[in-house]
């Protein structure tokens, strides 16, 4: 069994809410006594059914002010995997939202309604899963009881999506034809309702979409995060690295490196909790012990001696701007990228991404909250950075303001200049 | 090694272990809230993945009620004494004195709010910068939207509005002087996960998660322990009955479930069958608005 972190973007008129009710419902994931709090509220659909919407339901403060404010997070499990959704509100103004729950998400379910087709909306919310690298796309295209199950409205939604999806790099994209209302291809097959349909349900795709390859195992990244120094008569000269392996893999013997002294050794050990390993491969959180006795503290990364890496000061990223003060070329703002914390200044903006088209807008003087802009970046200290394309785990980072440490941005390596 | 590819209670562990490290990476101050309950032990053999065979570097630290189950305390103090760390107790009965304040009377008094008191008195005398804590967001809405490295003003308050995002998996724990930030390592696990984790790692738990025989008080459908902490009417039921608990925290707020599961496995598939969820099987401090928790949060509970 392993996991599975999506994200849903959409607004309740998508029948976002009511898909993921729908899940949790049919997997048999909620709780007599939630539902009985749903039913007490006397909210029931035109067919006198609970209304499935009702069980994301969010916080007093946001029902007051009939809006949601922020990402929620759920879970479920079948026999094939453990399921984590990150559930983003869908309007523009949420863009920052959608961009923290996608981070973190392995595949985004973007859901299309039959009747109006391909929308605005959609195209932001693939665009924004494409620039934030989420490997897998599912489209569902919903509430197709209400134009009739109708095969020839699905297919050309499905035409129309991937004439745009040309623009993305999207590598694995499916379309399914559902009505979370109804359930059909939500659980359930459709055999009934849309017996031209042959794919598979919702959830059969999401239990055998591949994702174990969605870890970079080629290029070693351990970024430290603590040193462990007993200094127990037992392990008196004991020296353990302990972080995380963010992509690639580690094991006694290893040639590395460690950045930014770029002083050279080989692993002794790896381990975990005490005990020895074979091998660490991401994501493992474990301990490294090295061969020689090198100067390292957290912030540092440890990487394959035989990679050749440099670490870098200069690069471009897009930039996603969380805060409603705007970004001014020439703010100096704190970064952090994994484990290191340094100073940075934004030298310039380049342009900004159109999230509904990708085009890109000049002369931009400022970014505004939800704008995504591609700068020029310069910190203070030397950074081991990829390209966001690359590794996902190594080329993103956060902005924060100096003084109330607010976290201000989210930014993802472009170009890096050595 | 031919095949790489992590289980998922392999997978969750490493989070939370790496969520554990930022925290000694980050802050200055950390401690680990211990209750004595299945949460927090789970915490606990976290902390001996991240960072043996060094020590914690972190008090445990554990805001007793005083209407705590006997058994939870002897667990807390033997662990402690087995795992030769630092455990640091403060009592909500010395915040009542020393404050005067007044203890919650009646049907549903509980000692529960003010634990918020003592927590933050507590947070002040030690100078803690970060509290780690095993609340899980799987356990009610208001959780369902909260950090993994959630920052609290002085007053310990949860702004929902203020929240920072959080990408990737990298925490931002810079904080100005008298916040303080409140770290959950174990979020993104659920109920079912933390009994499958307890298996797996063939942890010892106290022995109320297991079934026994025990005087229960009947109230409002629950089953509540009776001791002399509880508030009893002259018509409320006494029944004995085998039960267990699914969680463990403070005496007059926390119900037993009527249960036959005598070991882990037991336990577990009792889970799979069962209807109720968790804190509505048995909290009450939960039903007694349809926001108590958000409520609580706000104010500076966990």
């Amino acid at each position: 069994m392993d996991i599975l972190r999506f994200i849903t973007a959409g607004s309740v008129d998508d029948g976002k809410s009511t898909l993921i009710g729908r899940l949790l419902y049919d997997t048999k994931q909620i709780f007599a006594d939630q539902l009985e709090a749903i039913e007490s509220s006397g909210r029931v659909n035109e067919d006198g059914q609970v209304d499935l919407s009702l069980l994301t339901d969010g916080l007093k403060a946001e029902r007051e002010q009939g809006i949601t404010i922020d990402v929620a997070y759920k879970y479920f499990s079948t026999e094939k995997r453990k399921f984590i959704i990150a559930d983003a509100p869908g309007h523009i103004q949420y863009t920052r939202n959608m961009v923290t729950g996608a981070s973190n998400s392995n595949l985004s379910i973007i859901l299309v309604d039959a009747r109006k087709g391909v929308q605005e909306q959609t195209r932001r919310h693939s665009i924004i899963s494409s620039l934030l690298g989420i490997p897998h796309l599912v489209i569902c295209i919903n509430k197709m009881d209400l134009v009739g199950y109708d095969e020839q409205v699905y297919n050309q939604i499905v035409e129309d999506y991937k004439q745009f999806a040309t623009k993305l790099n999207a590598k694995d994209v499916t379309f399914i034809p559902v009505s979370a209302l109804k359930g059909d291809n939500i659980v359930e097959g459709s055999l009934l309702t849309m017996p031209w349909y042959s794919g598979p349900s919702l959830l059969e795709h999401l239990e055998q979409v591949p994702v174990s390859q969605d870890f970079n195992l080629d290029d070693a990244r351990f970024p430290v995060q603590y040193v462990i120094r007993p200094l127990t008569a037992e392990h008196h000269d004991y020296r353990g690295y302990a972080g995380k392996v963010i992509s690639g893999t580690y094991k006694a013997g290893d040639q590395v490196t460690v950045q930014p002294s770029g002083q050279t050794t080989t692993i002794k050990s790896v381990e975990l909790g005490g005990k020895v390993l074979e091998e660490a491969f991401a994501p493992m959180s474990v301990v490294l012990q090295l061969q020689d006795e090198v100067d390292i503290s957290r912030g540092d990364v440890i990487v394959k001696a035989a990679d050749g890496l440099e670490v870098a000061q200069e690069f471009e990223a897009e930039v996603c701007w969380m805060h409603n003060k705007a970004l001014k070329p020439g703010a100096k703002l704190l970064l952090r990228h994994n484990s290191t914390e340094t100073r940075c200044v934004v030298r310039s903006i380049d342009y900004k991404i159109d999230i509904n088209t990708l085009d890109h807008l000049e002369d931009v003087d400022q970014i505004q909250l939800n704008d995504i802009c591609r700068v020029q970046i310069k910190t203070a200290a030397p950074l081991l950075l990829d390209k966001y394309a690359d590794n996902r785990s190594n080329g993103g980072f956060i902005l924060m303001d100096e003084t109330s440490f607010a976290t201000v941005g989210a930014g993802m390596v472009a170009e890096i200049e050595f | 090694m031919t095949k790489r590819y992590l289980d998922y209670l392999d997978q969750l562990e490493a989070e939370a272990i790496h969520i554990m490290r930022e925290v000694a990476g980050q802050f200055e101050k950390p401690a680990l809230l211990f209750s004595g309950g299945k949460d927090s032990i789970t915490l606990v053999r976290l902390a001996e993945k991240a960072f043996r065979p060094g020590k914690f570097p972190f008090p445990l630290v554990h805001i007793d009620t005083g209407h705590n189950f006997p058994e939870a305390i002897r667990y807390r103090d033997e662990l402690a004494e087995r795992l030769g760390e630092k455990l640091i107790v403060r009592h909500v009965e010395d915040t009542i004195k020393r404050k005067n304040l007044s203890e919650p009377k009646g049907r549903y008094a509980s000692r529960n709010a003010l634990q918020t008191h003592t927590l933050l008195e507590t947070i002040e005398e030690f100078g803690f910068d970060a509290c780690i804590g095993g609340a899980r967001r799987d356990e009610e809405k208001a959780r369902a939207k909260e950090r993994i490295f959630s920052v609290r003003d002085e007053f310990g308050q949860w702004d929902p509005k203020r929240q920072r995002p959080e990408l990737w998996n990298i925490y931002n724990g810079r904080i100005t002087k008298g916040e303080n930030v409140r770290a959950f390592p174990i979020s993104n696990w659920t109920e079912l996960d933390v009994w499958n984790y307890i298996k797996r790692e063939e942890i010892a738990l106290p022995n109320i998660y297991y079934t026994h025989e025990r005087e229960c008080l009947v109230r409002d459908g629950k089953l509540m322990a009776w001791s002399d902490f509880i508030y009893q009417e002259p018509d409320d039921e006494v029944v004995t009955k085998q039960v267990r608990f699914r969680t463990v925290g403070d005496m007059t707020c926390t119900a037993a479930v009527e249960s036959i599961a005598f070991d882990i496995d037991g336990v577990i598939a009792e889970i799979l069958e069962s209807k109720i969820s968790e804190r509505g099987a048995t909290r009450i401090d939960d039903k007694l608005s349809e926001t108590a928790m958000e409520d609580r949060k706000k104010g500076g509970y966990f």
